[in-house]
């Protein structure tokens, strides 16, 4: 299951751990991304939460823990090659991994059509 | 008749138009000469500066002595004028045409300054030799400072501030301490969102929580927004008059009474001062804290980035608390310079700066106060306003504009203009390098789309100015019939083509290695 | 008005292509009450005029060169070669901006860049950044920045540090996550003063700040500090003012300083009265992102030729507004670029020379001040700063013999109010010092003592 925020972060559950990264939409935004700043493993975020750092030549983005939950595992290879984040946004750039603590919050995001429909306005 | 025997050909009979490029052996090209970095043609054995023979002696540097190499590389000083002077040709300086730099105003240097400041009684006095042996550099902070009072009609100025930026920390400090000697340092301070960058970092530095104001149709700030977000956690209100988008804040008295009523100060960032000197006093708009920038307004060099200067006047409200040192007169009527903070009773906020801030600003300066009088430090405002007005109106039918009404010292265009001709506001800028102009300011404010900020300042003749209008036209009516190519792969004339911003960052390279070693 | 290039004419025909009838129509924003205001100053005057008004100001003043001269502490009297001064002026440097446009700005970029690579090389350190205000707003940055990289608060403030950093960094933490400990000056006990600071060190310190040569003109080496640091996972933030001591000294990098911050106001840059100065941060490259300030980089243009960027910017106010690094906008461009000429001159060799010079000079006056009945030179090992213990009060001391045309040094009361150290004074003795100016400041104490 993939549900999407509207801060353009998409993230995958697979049991209950959840995947999280930025969308195609938001790395575009961003333009080339140079440099990721990932949160350390264990650490344990509210819903909401600064939880990394996405910084392009001329701008720098905050990505939010957009459920609460614990960092189980973080995506290292993005600190070698931070341009994984615009070739592969919703795949081999992923950010980090969360332990899910409430699974209702998942309710409220948006699936692929509703974030499609967003982002067209 | 005498036989010359010396003919040759003088005419453009046999030569042919130089259209084609070939590479050189040397590297140069002409006048455009290559030059690599001071460690690829220096060397450690190398120095440009001769001293004196030393004796054998004992050292007594207690065992600390350096053991290993530095690196630095040294060279005599012919290449060292040579090596200088070739980096320097690739600049582009005010000296060398328009730079319409929007909120940065780069106005004429005049050499005047630059002579006065190294007089060695001001250029070779230190800052803490005995007050008594340099009365006249405290002389001259004092009139600076008179000058700066008046011209603000603000009763006290704190001249230590090393930048714009560091003057805001300055300004809000003080109002801070204010509030806290009124047992209450509030919480919160409202930024517009077309504000400078450094307004809201320099609140955050302050502990406050930046909200921000938005803006009204017409670029200035929403009045009614700002009155509704005014409660009892609002320490200030941080304005920028004129404002970024160069226009002057009309309902600025309203604002700052409805700031005053609600126990706050107005901070006013004096970045755009160069439009309203000798004109309007910002005193009389109510405004609490403003720093100067005395290398925008008062002509002190760029200098390729700093140093800058950034003193503050402050009201009434204010006065108290602004940071030492401070000049005083003794007993005697000498000038002297406060620089402690007494143990009781001094509501001073601290210290800035080490010693007494940027005199070699303050020459530069009140050289150039005293060169305008207020009577051509008025005309200079005027000026100014005259020749952004020029240029909004010679472009208006031309580019977009941002809010179709008078502008003050600079004009602001979005890139609306520029709408599905594939060319963004970057490529308009690269290619106006092209035309051998410094880019206008770009995306900045935040609040206009593509923003492009002219400020062409008093400097430019009506025959510059014309002459940059016609190339603007001729710009915007290139990339409105499809030229792209002109723009995409712009500047091609500057000494180096677009450079590659994308790499720096992600390999971040910041100094020489030697990778031979 | 002789700056100002438009004629009545120009301005009449400018008008009519604007559609505005006056100039003061363009003001139209500002409420007639408070447009053209009545200013009391004086007009206009000629290059002439101000030159002499000017130059009589600069007369009341005593210039370092004009007399013996002995003032240190924090800015220091060198000699700067000629070319230097004549290099910063052209235009193309004194006129030009902050390098946002890298195309026709390369000249500032490479030559930041050259700046970067010396001052990292000097201080042994990775990386440079491309200048501060000063070495003062630099020590509060780098206790900013200390907080960044330890997630820690506490910064400890060694008592030998100049008492103008020091009332920075308190001024400038003021409202921030830091939590500054300031320890008590021991001019004549500098082993003591580092102890102090070892023995404050726990698990709750970001840093530890030390000077060195200290504020009294001790020469200490800091590993002992950085161990002490780096086993408490704090960093050891090293300072200097005199950075013409790096010539002479181990590295603060070879020490194992984890900053390094300090004023460079002697290569390159005139006394000023006190500034502009440039402050010099450097430190290691897994700090780099946590650094504050400009940064240059290298990399290619389009055709692949070797240029230069001002990058990592994204840590600057401009990008990150309230979440920057520092609210610094600027750095101190001109005086780097005077540094880096100076420091092209000097080369390894030139710096090492003038390094040697400088103790030399201040050797030979501990000799000569050390043999007057009354005084005594409290400093062991030394660069080019000494610090005097006299029977008498240092403020009158040295106000006397400024009446005889010698400056003799600074009053440690006037650094240290309220501190005990009233027949303290600071000297330093750089290359501009001579034989006959050491004799006449014997010659003067002996009279005034």
């Amino acid at each position: 299951m993939i549900k999407y925020t509207e801060d353009h972060e998409w993230i995958a559950v697979d049991g209950d751990i959840a995947t999280i990264g930025i969308t195609d939409h938001a790395q575009n935004a961003l333009g080339d991304v140079v440099f990721v700043e990932l949160p350390e493993v264990g650490a344990a975020y509210g819903q909401g939460d600064d939880a990394a750092v996405v910084e392009s030549v001329k701008a720098a983005s905050e990505v939010y823990a957009p459920i609460s939950g614990e960092v189980t595992e973080v995506n290292s290879a993005l600190e070698d090659d931070p341009s994984l984040v615009n070739s592969s946004a919703t795949d081999a750039g992923w950010f980090f991994k969360l332990k899910i603590a409430d699974s209702n919050e998942l309710d409220e995001m948006m699936d692929e059509d509703a974030y499609s429909d967003f982002i067209a306005d | 008749m005498s036989m010359n025997s010396e003919g040759r050909p003088t005419g453009l009979e046999n030569v042919e138009a130089t259209t084609t490029k070939f590479e050189s052996y040397s590297g140069h090209q002409g006048l455009r000469l290559a030059e690599p970095l001071i460690y690829e043609i220096g060397s450690t054995e190398l120095t440009g500066v001769d001293f004196e023979d030393l004796e054998e002696f004992d050292a007594q540097l207690g065992g600390v002595e350096r053991q290993s190499e530095i690196g630095c590389a040294g060279l005599a000083e012919p290449d060292v004028m040579r090596h200088y002077t070739r980096l320097s040709r690739r600049n582009y300086g005010i000296d060398m045409g328009v730079f319409p730099l929007g909120s940065c105003t780069m106005k004429h240097n005049p050499r005047l300054n630059e002579k006065i400041a190294r007089l060695p009684g001001f250029s070779n006095v230190h800052p803490l030799q005995p007050m008594s042996t340099v009365q006249g550099a405290i002389e001259l902070m004092e009139e600076l400072s008179t000058w700066l009072t008046r011209m603000t009609n603000m009763p006290v100025v704190a001249l230590s501030p090393k930048a714009g930026a560091h003057g805001e920390l300055c300004g809000v400090m003080a109002m801070r301490k204010a509030h806290e000697a009124k047992g209450d340092a509030r919480s919160v301070v409202l930024c517009p969102e077309s504000a400078h960058g450094t307004n809201p970092a320099t609140a955050a530095f302050c502990g406050y929580k930046v909200k921000a104001i938005p803006a009204k149709d017409n670029g200035r700030v929403d009045m009614q927004a700002l009155i509704a977000s005014l409660d009892e956690t609002v320490a200030a209100v941080m304005l920028t008059n004129p404002n970024t988008c160069g226009l002057f804040e009309n309902e600025v008295r309203q604002i700052a009474d409805a700031i005053h009523d609600n126990g706050s100060y107005f901070y006013c960032d004096g970045a755009n001062f160069n439009a309203i000197a000798g004109k309007v006093c910002p005193g009389d708009l109510g405004v609490d804290a403003m720093h100067f920038n005395l290398h925008k307004t008062f002509s002190t060099p760029h200098g390729g980035g700093g140093p800058g200067s950034g003193p503050v006047v402050f009201s009434d409200r204010l006065k108290d608390y602004v940071p030492v040192p401070y000049i005083v007169n003794d007993a005697e009527g000498k000038f002297a310079l406060k620089e402690w903070l007494e143990i009781e009773g001094d509501t001073s906020f601290g210290r800035l700066t080490a010693f007494h801030g940027q005199m070699g600003m303050y020459t530069r300066a009140l050289t150039y106060m005293l060169s305008h009088g207020i009577d051509g430090i008025k005309q200079a405002s005027e000026d100014a306003v005259l020749n952004a007005n020029y240029v909004q109106a010679s472009l208006k039918e031309d580019m977009s504009l941002a809010f179709d009404s008078y502008c003050m010292h600079e004009c602001l265009f979005d890139d609306g203009f520029l709408k599905d001709t594939g060319v963004t506001t970057l490529d308009f800028a690269k290619a106006m390098i092209d035309e051998g102009y410094h880019p206008m300011t770009m995306y900045f404010p935040l609040v206009v789309h593509g923003a492009m900020l002219v400020e062409p300042t008093e400097s430019e003749s009506k025959y510059n100015l014309d002459q940059f209008i016609r190339s603007m036209k001729g710009l915007a009516a290139e990339a409105k019939s499809g030229n792209k190519q002109r723009f995409l792969a712009a500047p091609y004339h500057a000494p180096y083509a677009r450079l590659d911003e994308t790499l720096a960052a992600r390999k971040p390279i910041l100094r020489y290695e030697n990778n031979e070693s | 008005m002789r700056y100002l290039p438009l004629s009545d004419a120009d301005r009449q025909d400018m008008l009519s292509t604007i559609g505005a009838s006056n100039v003061d129509a363009l003001f139209s924003d500002v409420p007639a009450e408070f447009l053209n205001a009545k200013i009391d100053l004086p007009t206009r005057k000629t290059e002439l005029e101000v030159e002499r008004h000017m130059s009589k100001l600069a007369a009341k003043n005593t210039a370092a060169g004009s007399v013996p001269f002995f003032v240190g502490a924090g800015a220091y009297h060198h000699h700067v070669p000629s070319s230097v001064d004549h290099l910063i002026q052209r235009g193309e440097f004194l006129t030009a901006y902050t390098p946002y446009q890298p195309e026709i700005a390369q000249g500032t970029l490479q030559v930041i860049f050259e700046f970067q690579t010396q001052v990292a090389q000097l201080t042994g350190m990775d990386v440079a950044n491309a200048s501060m205000y000063d070495g003062s707003t630099g020590c509060a940055e780098a206790i900013m920045m200390a907080r960044r990289v330890t997630r820690k608060k506490k910064a400890i403030l060694a008592g030998n540090l100049h008492p103008h950093y020091r009332e920075v960094c308190l001024t400038q933490t003021q409202y921030t996550d830091d939590e500054l400990v300031s320890q008590a000056a021991n001019p004549s006990d500098p082993e003591a003063e580092l102890q102090a600071v070892i023995d404050a060190i726990d698990d709750t310190t970001s840093c530890v700040l030390v000077q060195n040569p200290d504020v009294f003109g001790n020469v200490r080496d800091l590993t002992a500090v950085a161990e002490k640091a780096h086993a408490h996972k704090a960093l050891l933030v090293a300072v200097f003012t005199e950075v013409v001591s790096l010539g002479a000294l181990k590295s603060p990098g070879e020490m194992g300083a984890d900053i390094v911050v300090g004023e460079g106001q002697s290569i390159g840059n005139g006394l000023n009265f006190g500034g502009p100065y440039v402050g010099l941060f450097a430190t290691n490259q897994k700090y780099v992102r946590q650094m504050p300030g400009r940064l240059c980089g290298q990399t290619v243009d389009a055709d692949g030729k070797r240029g230069f960027v001002l990058t990592l910017s994204t840590r600057e106010q401009h990008i990150r507004r309230e979440k920057a690094t520092s609210n610094i906008c600027t750095n101190s461009g001109l005086c780097a670029l005077a540094f880096s000429i100076h420091m092209s001159l000097l080369g390894e060799k030139g710096i090492r020379q003038l390094a040697m010079v400088n103790h030399k000079k201040t050797l030979d006056l501990k000799t000569a001040l050390n043999s007057i009945e009354g005084v005594e030179v409290l400093n062991k090992a030394f660069f080019n700063e000494i610090t005097l213990r006299i029977t008498g009060d240092a403020t009158d001391v040295v106000e006397k013999l400024a009446k005889k045309d010698i400056i003799a040094g600074v009053p440690g009361g006037r650094l240290f109010p309220n501190a005990g150290l009233d027949d303290h004074i600071l000297l330093a003795a750089t290359e501009c010092v001579t034989d006959d100016d050491i004799a006449a400041l014997t010659a003067g104490l002996k009279e005034v003592l």
